[in-house]
């Protein structure tokens, strides 16, 4: 299965620009569906990104993010080539992870 | 009397072990354990936070205390909104010692949106895309050297984002 994580991290050899794209949907649990009814909540708490072993940025999220979330942030440091890992779990419990190399 | 004295001195040994393992207890294992609990508990996704429907409750139950409007404060984002479900906004800052970012939206069913935290060495910017289900005050909240700051400002929104 393709990751659901597109990440594209590029260093101006003084910091690394971090932008990521994830699919997924997002649900708030406050959206009823065509039928009426409640579409559950279902949406990503917790994405994190490594780089070194060390945490340069976290995100923790309710259901008020956007249907597939974007987000942006640099950090300090960061050479081309190197790997940053990017994961995130879900309310449900469910997980993905992916290694992109910084440009 | 040559009993005696060895009873005497093993019970003398037991007692200094005792003492030892008690100036362990007492000195090595408790002061250890404070930080590191006071670290996962950093850690943690703010589950409370994410349940309060009121702005100034999730900004309590997120940080325990209250912000201050600043100036240093810079947020992003458009006068008017003609898609609630797609709300871009960015938030900068010029301070220093920023350890975290969050975005609130107090028209919302649930006013947090999301919280960022920046460690050292990340810059004290992020974008993202958030959901407004009406017009609102969208607030973003800067932790800085323990205190709170925070910018304000209304986005009119012309289609809802969260009425289905």
């Amino acid at each position: 299965m393709a990751s659901s994580i597109r990440v594209r991290a590029t260093s101006n050899g003084d910091t690394t620009e971090v932008q990521a794209l994830i699919q997924h949907p997002m649900d708030s649990g406050f959206v009823k569906d065509a039928k009426g009814e409640i579409i559950p909540p279902h949406f990503i708490q917790v994405l994190t990104f490594e780089y070194d072993g060390k945490p340069v940025f976290v995100a923790d999220w309710g259901g008020g993010v956007s249907k597939d979330p974007y987000v942006k942030f640099a950090f300090k440091g960061g050479k081309k080539g190197d790997d940053l890992k990017v994961s995130w779990v879900d309310n449900k419990g469910a997980t993905d992870t992916t290694t992109a190399k910084i440009q | 009397m040559n009993i005696t004295t060895s009873e005497f001195l093993a019970n003398r040994r037991l007692v200094l072990k005792g003492a030892g393992v008690a100036a362990l207890i007492g000195l090595g294992v408790i002061p250890f354990d404070v930080p590191q609990a006071l670290a996962a508990a950093n850690d943690k996704y703010p589950e409370e936070a994410f349940k309060q429907k009121n702005e100034a409750d999730a900004i309590k139950a997120l940080y325990g205390k209250t912000a201050e409007a600043s100036d240093k404060v810079k947020m992003d984002a458009p006068e008017i909104a003609e898609n609630g479900a797609v709300v871009p906004i960015s938030a900068t800052t010029t301070l220093s010692d920023v350890t975290s970012i969050s975005f609130l939206v107090s028209e919302n069913p649930i006013s947090l949106i999301a919280s960022y935290k920046i460690p050292a060495g990340t810059l004290p910017s992020v974008a993202n895309r958030i959901k407004m289900a009406k017009t609102s005050n969208v607030t973003v909240i800067v932790e800085a050297g323990g205190k709170l700051y925070s910018a304000s400002k209304e986005i009119k929104v012309t289609v809802g984002g969260c009425g289905g």
